[in-house]
């Protein structure tokens, strides 16, 4: 039977700038980065609080995955803002807004009163947006 | 509390956690940190610890051995590590490492020097066959 998830896919547009925004921005720890020859990279990142949880910074680019167009569609599609990627929690909504706004992190909507406790929205540097919740106990 | 001295309570914690982030190195004074951010001691530890699950102190501590860890991994000494993080005795940093990693800093080195060799030689280990094959990684 399944029993978790192990790896995540986020569709990034530059490894480099992703890994300064999820590492120094987020907090989040590397798992993971394997140069895999000819200029390709493995970069896997870890929430803080889930170590065994690989989020895969994915880039987009021609190859064995994507030809020409669909890789140039991808990257106009994550620049637009289509893909909600995942949801993030955290013990204090107002805190975590305030360090990574300081950070330079973009906010679609700030903390916001929810009928589950609080929602924020932030985008990442390609574009991906994620939803922080605090769940109220 | 009106909304604007919530957000400011908050812009006061957040500024001196990062301190902390930014100065971990260093023989931080928290009660002058506390004193910076305008808040008595006891204030800012209850403020701090409902913001970030842990008081002052021990952010800085979980900090510092974040920070030993990657020093660690990246092939610094234990000694040099110690200082690097701002602790004054080896004995003091070994055992507070250890009670926060599970191992001690040469078994934890040890381990992490394992690792960035196994993912240097035989990189396709750590990657699902599935990714491996979508990036043209193995035929």
């Amino acid at each position: 039977m399944i029993s978790k998830v192990s790896h995540m896919c986020v569709y990034v547009l530059n490894q480099e700038s992703a890994y300064d925004f999820y590492v120094n921005k987020l907090g989040f720890k590397v798992h993971t980065d394997a140069p895999m020859g000819e200029g390709a990279r493995w970069l896997t990142v870890t929430p803080p609080d889930q170590p065994e949880l690989e989020i895969t910074l994915f880039l987009v680019a021609e190859g064995a995955m994507f030809d020409s167009a669909t890789a140039g569609a991808m990257r106009e599609l994550i620049k637009k803002g289509t893909f909600g990627a995942a949801v993030f929690t955290c013990k204090d909504i107002m805190a975590t807004y305030e360090e990574l706004s300081a950070k330079g992190v973009v906010f679609k909507k700030p903390p916001t009163k929810e009928f589950y406790g609080y929602e924020a929205l932030f985008m990442d540097d390609s574009g991906n947006w994620f939803s922080l919740g605090q769940y109220e106990s | 509390m009106e909304q604007y001295e919530k957000i400011d309570l908050y812009r006061r914690i957040v500024r001196a956690k990062l301190f902390i982030d930014t100065h971990y190195a260093t023989d931080i004074d928290l009660e002058n940190i506390a004193g910076q951010a305008h808040f008595s001691k006891f204030h800012f530890v209850r403020l701090f610890k409902s913001a970030y699950g842990k008081t002052p102190n021990n952010y800085l501590i979980k900090v510092r051995m974040d920070h030993a860890r990657l020093l660690l991994a990246s092939g610094h000494s234990v000694l040099e590590t110690c200082m690097m993080v701002g602790f004054d005795s080896p004995t003091s940093f070994a055992g507070t490492f250890k009670k926060l990693a599970g191992q001690t800093p040469s078994a934890y080195q040890r381990a992490a020097r394992e690792k960035r060799d196994a993912v240097k030689l035989e990189p396709l280990r750590f990657v699902p066959n599935c990714f491996a094959e979508t990036h043209g990684w193995i035929k």
